[in-house]
């Protein structure tokens, strides 16, 4: 536990000095999703009626621009050799670093969500429903960004092979975080939607470390 | 298995079964597609539309098959390093990645005249081509590395994570109420579909397996004898004498998986 709170910490620190890396993220995720208005028109029904699905699919390719840097810095400098050496086992290291991804990107887009939700002409009835799917979705999206991240370490054109790697696999919690927001709006129960999230946040929580954590000692042997 | 995990083993082996494996697909699949295209009634309801069924279904447990075998293929390699099963799994990729376009596209084709669309974003249609990234996925991961150990390595985690797909595209049409219809073959109580258009779609099955055994084979001799040429390649570059002797026992080194 104390490990994990120095890991965090210490990615934490590193992600507020270096600065600017959650703004660009929220700042990517506010202009993809202004996009859409001019590329399918101003119409006020039309925008509201895809608004969740916009907002989630900006979400996803916002989280994801940011994966590459997961452990791309900690490779290059050494840094991970000397965590995939120490007592520490990885798995552990991997959960820390996923919650310092999760703090940096994930947390300030689901703040920043319901602003777009509001410029996308959103029923107000959806907002509660999009937090909270997010509040479960996006932690799944950094656990399952950070296989994709540590699979890349050392190739070539990483940050496009991840897209690759791990857009396919962010699919389910796309369907069920948009249907949750489609099923708040049009009146009907969200448990099922949110109760699935939770069952793949949890899935993922228990399989992403194992997995990333093989990914980074193949990496780094 | 480590047996076959020399390549002079392995290359032995194929030789044997490669007769035999072009044999059977010849054989199925002339047979397979005769029955299919001319003997075999045309449905009800489909007239001979139905026919496009005998590529599409077969292609489609290819698709799902590779995968599977490239995931085994995965393990084996993570497990127990072994060398054969790095190249087997880099080898089923791109033979899976075409069964699962082919299934696409002759589902496509098959879609615009019996449901009237091209495309429809169903379960099992979309699962089928999320497979197809996965594909694609694989096989860039693969290729993005300097060095084939580190990139099969990947590749292996990837296939093993994305094998949770492969019961998704199997019980889609039963989890969700979808366009497409539900399992007619492999489901419990036996088949629904006569035996006179199951005959054809086994035998085509049967065909595009031993198509897909032929073309592995083909890939991983090709494999062996790259990673050979590089052996003597990287062997040539310093001292020449020792050369000699790495070209008398070149298929051990390439065993070596370097």
């Amino acid at each position: 536990m104390k490990i994990l709170i120095a890991i965090l910490a210490r990615d934490l620190r590193l992600a507020l000095r270096q600065g600017a890396d959650s703004i660009m993220v929220v700042a990517f995720f506010i202009v993809t999703t202004t996009l859409f208005p001019f590329g399918v028109g101003p119409e006020a029904n039309i925008l509201a009626r895809i608004a969740s699905g916009v907002i989630w699919v900006s979400a996803l390719l916002a989280a994801m621009l940011s994966l590459e840097r997961v452990f791309q810095t900690d490779f290059e400098d050494g840094t991970l050799e000397l965590l995939a050496l120490s007592p520490v086992p990885l798995e552990l290291v991997v959960l820390g670093k996923v919650l310092a991804h999760w703090l940096t990107t994930g947390l300030p887009l689901i703040i920043t969500a319901p602003v777009m939700a509001v410029m996308l002409n959103m029923n107000s009835a959806g907002f509660g429903t999009l937090m909270l799917a997010m509040l479960v979705g996006t932690p799944a999206l950094s656990l399952i960004g950070a296989i994709g991240a540590a699979l890349i370490l050392g190739a070539r054109r990483g940050g496009v092979l991840v897209s690759l790697l791990v857009l396919p696999l962010y699919i389910p919690v796309l369907i069920f975080g948009a249907g949750a927001v489609e099923a708040s709006l049009l009146g009907l129960p969200v448990g099922e939607h949110l109760q699935i999230m939770g069952a793949i946040l949890l899935l993922t929580l228990a399989l992403a470390p194992l997995a990333a954590a093989r990914a980074l000692r193949l990496a780094v042997e | 298995m480590h047996r076959f995990a020399k390549p002079s083993v392995f290359l032995k082996l194929a030789s044997a079964i490669m007769p035999w494996a072009i044999g059977i697909t010849v054989v199925t699949l002339a047979v397979g597609l005769y029955l299919a295209l001319v003997a075999s009634p045309a449905d009800y309801q489909q007239g001979d539309t139905v026919r496009i069924m005998y590529i599409h279904v077969p292609a489609a447990w290819m698709g799902l098959f590779c995968y599977v075998g490239m995931a085994i293929c995965g393990t084996m390699s993570l497990i127990w390093k072994h060398p054969l099963a790095d190249i087997a799994a880099r080898a089923t990729a791109p033979i899976g990645a075409t069964f699962t376009a082919l299934c696409l596209i002759t589902g496509s084709l098959w879609g615009e005249p019996m449901w009237g669309t091209w495309w429809v974003w169903d379960a099992r249609l979309t699962s089928m081509l999320i497979l197809l990234f996965l594909y694609l996925g694989y096989m860039a991961l693969v290729n993005a590395f300097d060095d084939p150990e580190r990139g099969s390595k990947a590749g292996s985690a990837l296939a093993l994570v994305g094998v949770i797909n492969v019961p998704i595209v199997k019980f889609s049409v039963d989890w969700w109420n979808t366009l497409h219809q539900p399992a007619s073959v492999a489901r419990m109580g036996g088949p629904s579909i006569d035996p006179s258009m199951l005959w054809p779609l086994f035998l085509i099955a049967i065909g595009f397996t031993g198509y897909y055994v032929v073309v592995l084979i083909v890939r991983v001799r090709l494999e062996l004898n790259e990673r050979r040429i590089r052996a003597l390649q990287l062997g040539g570059v310093g001292q020449s004498a020792a050369d000699q002797q790495h070209l008398a026992v070149p298929a051990k080194q390439a065993g070596a998986g370097e």
